[in-house]
């Protein structure tokens, strides 16, 4: 087996881990350790914008992103920490164009900005435009900016290395063990700083926009190292899907002045939420959907409804909004724009749908999008294991799979690009400080065999349960009894049945015993993390008795803040789920009822 | 419908050389033949290789030769194909490692070796640089580029040499070349007036035609081209 020593290892290299390697490996031996190649993260797959009050096309501040962050967040979110993020926005969007991101123009030649769901100039309710936008591709921008970067400073990458385990040395992290796809062949990686960026878990729901590789491995490794998941309960369900795909409609169709409509060519968003309509928050409209459907008024009765971005309809209701351009004439969106603004959502719907969105409404439902829950940390992206904060050495977390929280009980659009580059620069700095001042760990002479005998019971068990089979109950039931509306009943029937499928997972069938290449078996691995994250997070949900942002329960439909302002902490104990909850942090905001 | 499934296999740990194995799956029309891979390899044959992930042809994964095609096999409906005899086989010109993943490292380096990276060394101003949205929309096409390797991998002169840097590389070096904010273009150019740069192409097009981004490939080519020539960036 082979080890290697380096300062700093990172794990993940989309936005955020990428953007912790740039800074990490200005003052550490650092490497890069992905199961993708870099440029397949899933960070490319963002579209809309990045948050930031830059203020380019009409009054913004950073105070009134954090208050609307905060808002969003149904006020679980930290508010140090989102205060942090919103004024360190600016600067991080403007160090982006620095490094080259190509970001689409004003006539002025400044970054273009857009309107998002629950971004509002804080005087008068209304959207701002505060999305910094290059077209439908952001995300593929800010992740080919930020490789590019890494190349230009000749950033260590180990591609295609599928980490497994975390080493863990008195209480601090020592490194990682990782398999290399190429040969199959188990490496550990010697480190004293160790950065998780592995990104979400959105596989566990049956209809997703999230990656294959989103299979929670960053979460489902530290449970088993004894360390706690925070707020998993928490999960995002973007209003607008491809109908039975999942693929994202960017909500910049909305800012665009895109509008939803039932099957009676109803907008129903002015009755849920009067003052944005359209760009409410994404879990007000994600549930208005669903009663929409529920009452019937789907398209066709079926589960689906209309997102309609042709000029014919958007000019209607931004007439009727009272919708004005920057100079202050009557606001009106054209079909060639549509075209430059949006052409990969354009491409999406006629490659998958057949349907052309210049002239054609677009079928969407909601999607499992985004974990506002993950491995907990504070601002510096530092790991915090317990009720008081304590931090764990040597363990950073950024990105999607850190829960910091700065998105609470639901994210707003464009918040998660901003998490990436703010908290993955922040980790970068702080495990590059840490690893100065600290020496390598002796590491046990068998830190690798945990990691060796999760793969060795997958190959050598009877082999009698497909894991297809495995894998598309635990999606149904989750998008069922665990998605945008949640029921004790339904949950309890979940953790039933993922407890029989985490028994048929023993013996899982993986044909492939080779060593090259083994994505049968890595797959299964990775069916392994979704069971648990599933379990885990139906788990939190049934214990949290209140309905609050991304969390909808039926039997509790009021927000509690009495009882329930605070976050969930997760342990796995011998194979028992054991919870604790700590407190949030308000400084500025006090609670109050959420309205859009 | 039922579709035919011909797919090209190796497994270097099995296999002297490679050979094709044939699958007959039920499919739908609007079914990506990436799902039809995946039924294959959970239901028929696990050690059927092949990278996949966003599945939504954002990625760049899994590109593929697809009934003689370059294609993303997540960006292909079995309908697209109009035949259900579908034959699935690895990118051409890069050494094969297992069934249709292939070694992307020859195909990075040459990404690599065009400085794909902005270069301006004057200090940053406070805010943005500023551009204007024709000095952006310049360059707007080719910062589409997914590194997919569809195009590079379709090029008959790449097929003859895989010493030439190819049409990826060339157009990740013309989205900066074209960047008024970027001041490294004359090494840029330089690198691709080499005898395996950018006078290697000869404008067959096959490049354009599998881009799963519709990126204007060989114009791009013919834009750095036309630069060289004449020392001057229009």
């Amino acid at each position: 087996m082979k080890t290697h020593q380096y300062e700093v290892i990172v794990v993940g290299a989309g936005g955020a881990g990428l953007m912790a390697a740039l800074y990490a490996s200005r003052s550490a031996n650092t490497a890069v350790l992905s199961k993708l190649y870099p440029t397949r993260s899933h960070t490319g797959t963002a579209q809309g914008g990045v948050g930031a009050a830059l203020g380019n096309m009409e009054e913004d501040h950073p105070e009134w992103h954090t208050y609307d962050t905060v808002k969003g967040s149904d006020y679980l979110g930290d508010q140090d920490a989102i205060e942090f993020m919103c004024s360190e926005a600016v600067q991080a969007v403007y160090e982006l164009e620095h490094m080259g991101l190509p970001f689409s123009r004003t006539p002025e030649g400044k970054i273009a900005q857009r309107p998002f769901g629950g971004h509002t100039n804080n005087v008068t309710g209304k959207p701002v435009p505060r999305a910094c936008y290059a077209a439908d591709r952001t995300g593929h921008m800010i992740l080919q900016t930020l490789y590019q970067q890494c190349i230009k400073n000749k950033v260590q990458f180990y591609d295609e290395f599928h980490v497994l385990d975390l080493i863990v040395v008195n209480g601090a992290a020592a490194g990682v063990v990782a398999v290399e796809l190429a040969t199959g062949e188990l490496h550990t990686f010697h480190a004293k700083a160790v950065i998780f960026a592995t990104g979400g878990h959105g596989r566990i729901w049956e209809i997703t926009s999230n990656a294959y590789a989103y299979s929670g491995d960053g979460v489902a490794v530290t449970l088993r190292r004894g360390i706690p998941a925070e707020d998993l309960e928490f999960f995002q369900f973007h209003p607008t899907g491809i109908y039975r795909l999942g693929i994202l409609i960017t909500e910049g169709v909305r800012g665009e002045g895109g509008i939803l409509l039932n099957d009676k060519g109803e907008r129903f968003m002015t009755k849920y939420a009067p003052t944005v309509k359209d760009l409410a928050s994404r879990d007000v409209v994600s549930r208005a959907m669903y009663m929409e459907m529920r009452e019937g008024r789907g398209i066709g009765g079926k589960r689906y409804l209309y997102l309609d971005v042709t000029p014919e309809t958007v000019n209607k209701y931004a007439a009727i909004d009272g919708r004005r351009l920057p100079d202050g004439s009557a606001y009106q969106l054209k079909g060639e724009e549509i075209l430059s603004k949006l052409p990969d959502i354009v491409d999406f719907c006629r490659t998958y749908l057949g349907v052309d969105p210049v002239t054609q409404p677009m079928p969407v439902q909601p999607t499992a999008h985004y974990a506002m829950g993950g491995i907990p940390t504070n601002k510096f992206g530092e790991v915090v294991i317990d009720e008081q904060n304590t931090v764990m050495p040597g363990f950073y977390a950024a990105g999607e799979v850190a829960c910091v929280s700065v998105h609470g009980a639901n994210r707003l659009g464009t918040n998660s690009l901003l998490d990436l580059i703010t908290f993955g620069k922040h980790a970068g700095l702080r495990a590059a400080e840490f690893s100065k001042g600290a020496t390598f760990q002796s590491l046990p002479s068998d830190a690798a065999d945990f990691a060796r005998q999760q793969l060795d019971r997958l190959v050598n068990n009877h082999g009698t349960e497909n894991v297809a089979d495995i894998s598309n109950e635990m999606k149904a039931i989750m998008f069922d009894h665990v998605g945008v509306f949640r029921t004790e009943e339904g949950m309890r029937q979940v953790l039933k049945t993922i407890g029989e499928l985490k028994e048929r997972f023993k013996n899982a069938e993986v044909d492939d015993h080779g060593k090259v290449f083994n994505t049968n078996l890595l797959n299964t691995w990775e069916l392994g993390n979704m069971l648990d994250l599933a379990e885990v997070t139906t788990f939190c949900a049934l214990a949290r008795h209140e309905s609050r942002g991304g969390h909808a329960r039926e039997d509790f439909p009021k927000r509690d803040d009495v009882n329930w302002l605070k976050h969930t902490l997760a342990w796995t104990v011998d194979g028992e789920i054991k919870l604790s909850y700590k407190p949030v942090t308000i400084t500025k905001y006090q609670p109050k009822e959420r309205v859009y | 419908m039922q579709v035919t499934l011909k797919i090209f296999r190796f497994n270097p740990e099995k296999d002297k050389k490679p050979h094709y194995e044939t699958y007959k799956v039920e499919a739908d029309p609007t079914d990506r033949v990436l799902d039809l891979l995946e039924y294959v390899k959970w239901h028929n044959d696990g050690t059927l290789s092949f990278r996949r992930s966003c599945a939504h042809g954002i990625c760049g994964s899994d590109a593929m030769r697809i009934n003689g095609r370059n294609y993303l096999a997540c960006k292909v409906l079995v309908k697209d194909l109009r035949s259900n005899k579908i034959t699935v086989e690895p990118i051409l010109g890069l050494r094969v490692i297992k069934d249709m993943i292939v070694d992307m490292e020859p195909f990075f380096e040459h990404f690599r070796s065009v400085m794909p990276y902005f270069v301006n060394n004057d200090p940053p101003p406070a805010t943005e640089r500023l551009q204007s949205p024709e000095q952006r929309e310049r360059f707007d096409d080719t910062t589409k580029c997914i590194l997919c390797a569809a195009c590079t991998t379709s090029c008959p002169s790449f097929w003859a040499s895989d010493s030439y840097v190819g049409p990826a590389a060339i157009v990740n070096a013309h989205r900066f070349i074209y960047d008024s904010r970027d001041q490294a273009a004359t090494e840029r150019l330089n690198i691709l007036n080499d005898q395996f740069g950018v006078f290697r192409c000869h404008t067959i097009f096959n490049c354009t035609e599998a881009c799963p981004r519709e990126i204007q490939i060989t114009r791009a080519i013919g834009e750095v081209k036309k630069a060289i020539a004449t020392g001057r960036l229009d």
